[in-house]
């Protein structure tokens, strides 16, 4: 097909972000405020799906939002750092603490990796536990200065909502690039089988790590917009149970494109907010969804959306 | 460092050493069949104990009898989640796994909502009183822990190598495809394997009503200390989960006792990690083709 045209996917996104750029003078504070967590959420759900493409499901990504967190709000409390250089060293310190667990985690895969990053999770959280200067032990640390840059002062929510927005347009941004790249398919590659992409000469073992440090660089930037947002952190946010919301994402949205688990954000964010007057229940309902997708409707919303359209419009020819 | 302490240590060491052994037996059960790796394991030793709860503490029946019924009970929702979750999902350890993670929300839930989740439940001691043992102080609630395990895991052993089923489970733990060539039903290994997977997390949980703070949320430390346990283990092997249950057992209660308990959940993970790193299949695993 020489025709150049408009990647029909990216066209959708941006009339997307054009509606999202209007939201927030329409809807209420409160919405604005959802909206807010909904971007952190799918920039930490796009960055957990990096991890996936390997095969690796780490139960240590919101371990690495934490660090993120912290390291922000360590570097924004006590040393009183502007937020244009705490961002981008939250990034890459989360990646950094990645890469020394990876040494020990990537020696094992399947479960024994499930398992093992589940563990060294709470080993790290533990050290939050532990350690009062500077963690704050297990109560956390408390006011955390709002965002400043120049003359904006991003405590205006509105100022706040955009800032986020930008933030996660060009995390989301590199994630597809990188997707599509030759290191993206390498990730892939290594899922499929992983002999046979060491006999082809992709360095498995550096590519889990490089996948498994960007995952965790942008969990990072995550948890910098999380603490700057709560203004206060503590070990209970970082805990498995936000751990199973998140694969309770990625699997109701699938992995296997770039756009399945921010579909399956998007619809478990919406079910969220509704389930609000039964909050008490949410677990069991979250609970019931997680093994109605992973037992009967496995691949998730990206196969069903796959079936329906194959079914109405023929299978798709020389889809990139 | 005394003489008096270190005896004393020893003794709690063998009483969480068997606590750990009668969790971590069933998992490293349940995934040696058919790689059936069970979140929800936490969750049916936190069934085990609210069962004590409803029949001893509310309904008044005999403690031993509370504890045994536990077993059944338990082992009823051990065979649902191979029916409702492992079945579907055979062949895929993660799907299996993330399901079991959905399943422990509904269990919490459902509990929470029953008898409630604020205040955690009281449970009388059954067991009044301590006894001496070379010097070291122990309450008989304690240590009635150690022979119930001892005669759990040898009642396990007795079934996997005297009794026909326990020898076709053992089969299938091997090579399965072998095993349902010899005429051995795959289906009903994976439900025996979930049912005594199920009854052994229910009785500890039981015999640790007692004990521990009897909450909706209670399994969640025991579920990661199994791991820990099966990891260090060796996966799939139920001799290698008796072995890292008491080491990690006497690691806890020695660093506890010298330093706090989050340092030795820290060490505890740490061990983990060295092992992961030496030796990736466990310390009595076997390599896996």
């Amino acid at each position: 097909m020489p025709v150049p045209r408009v990647n029909p996917e990216i066209a959708s996104a941006l009339a997307l972000l054009a509606v999202l750029c209007i939201a927030p003078f329409i809807v209420s504070e409160y919405r604005v405020g959802v909206l807010i967590i909904f971007f952190i959420n799918v920039i930490l759900v796009s960055s957990y799906r990096v991890v996936t493409t390997t095969g690796d499901w780490t139960l240590s990504h919101v371990i690495f939002l934490g660090v993120g967190a912290y390291a922000t709000a360590i570097m924004a409390k006590n040393f009183g750092w502007p937020f244009w250089l705490t961002l981008p060293i939250s990034g890459v310190a989360t990646a950094a603490v990645a890469m020394m667990v990876a040494f020990p985690l990537l020696r094992t895969k399947g479960f024994g990796f499930f398992i093992g990053s589940f563990a060294i999770g709470e080993f790290i959280r533990h050290v939050w536990i532990k350690f009062h200067d500077p963690f704050g032990g297990p109560r956390g640390m408390i006011s955390i200065p709002t965002v400043e840059i120049g003359e904006i002062d991003f405590y205006d929510s509105i100022n706040f909502y955009f800032l986020t927005m930008i933030i996660m347009v060009v995390a989301l941004g590199v994630i597809y690039r990188l997707d599509k790249s030759r290191i993206g398919n390498a990730w892939k590659t290594i899922y499929l089988d992983e002999d046979l992409a060491e006999s082809i000469g992709i360095h498995v073992f550096h590519y889990r790590a490089t996948a498994f440090a960007v995952a965790a660089f942008f969990a990072g930037i995550a948890g910098a917009m999380f603490a700057h947002l709560n203004g206060a952190i503590d070990p209970h946010n970082f805990e498995v149970d936000t751990m199973v919301y998140l694969v309770i994402w990625i699997v109701v949205g699938g992995n296997a494109t770039f756009w399945g688990p921010i579909a399956g954000v998007s619809v478990m964010s919406f079910i969220f907010e509704l389930s609000r007057p039964l909050a008490e229940w949410r677990p069991l309902l979250f609970g019931v969804i997680l093994i109605i997708f992973l037992t009967v409707l496995p691949g998730g919303l990206e196969m069903i959306y796959e079936k329906v359209r194959s079914r109405f419009f023929g299978s798709r020819a020389g889809a990139g | 460092m005394d003489w008096g302490t270190i005896v004393q240590s020893l003794a709690n060491a063998v009483v969480l050493g068997s606590i750990y052994a009668m969790v971590a037996v069933g998992l490293a059960l349940a995934f040696g069949v058919m790689q059936m790796a069970n979140f929800a394991h936490g969750e049916f030793f936190m069934l085990g104990a609210y069962v004590v709860y409803v029949l001893y503490a509310l309904g008044g029946m005999p403690f031993p009898v509370a504890v045994i019924m536990a077993f059944p009970i338990v082992a009823a929702f051990g065979l649902a989640t191979e029916r409702l979750i492992f079945r579907p999902t055979r062949g895929n350890v993660l799907a299996g796994f993330m399901a079991t993670a959905g399943a422990a929300f509904v269990l919490q839930v459902l509990v929470g909502q029953m008898w409630g989740v604020g205040l955690m439940r009281s449970v009388p001691t059954p067991y009044m009183g301590a006894t001496d043992i070379a010097g070291a102080h122990i309450s008989w609630q304690r240590l009635i822990i150690v022979p119930a395990m001892v005669v759990m895991v040898g009642g396990l052993r007795f079934f996997l190598h005297r009794v026909r089923l326990g020898k076709a489970l053992r089969a299938c733990a091997q090579d399965a495809e072998a095993a349902r060539l010899q005429g051995i039903n795959l289906n009903r290994i994976t439900a025996v394997a979930m049912i005594i997977s199920g009854g052994f997390a229910g009785v500890a949980g039981a015999l640790m009503a007692p004990i521990a703070p009897v909450t909706p949320y209670m399994g969640h430390t025991f579920a990661i200390t199994a791991f820990i346990v099966v990891i260090v283990g060796g996966m799939a092997s139920i001799e290698g989960a008796l072995l890292a249950s008491f080491l990690l057992g006497f690691i806890h209660t020695f660093v506890t006792t010298y330093f706090d308990n989050v340092i030795a959940t820290m060490v505890g993970v740490l061990f983990m990690a060295i092992v992961l790193i030496v030796k990736p299949s466990g310390l009595l695993g076997r390599a896996r083709a």
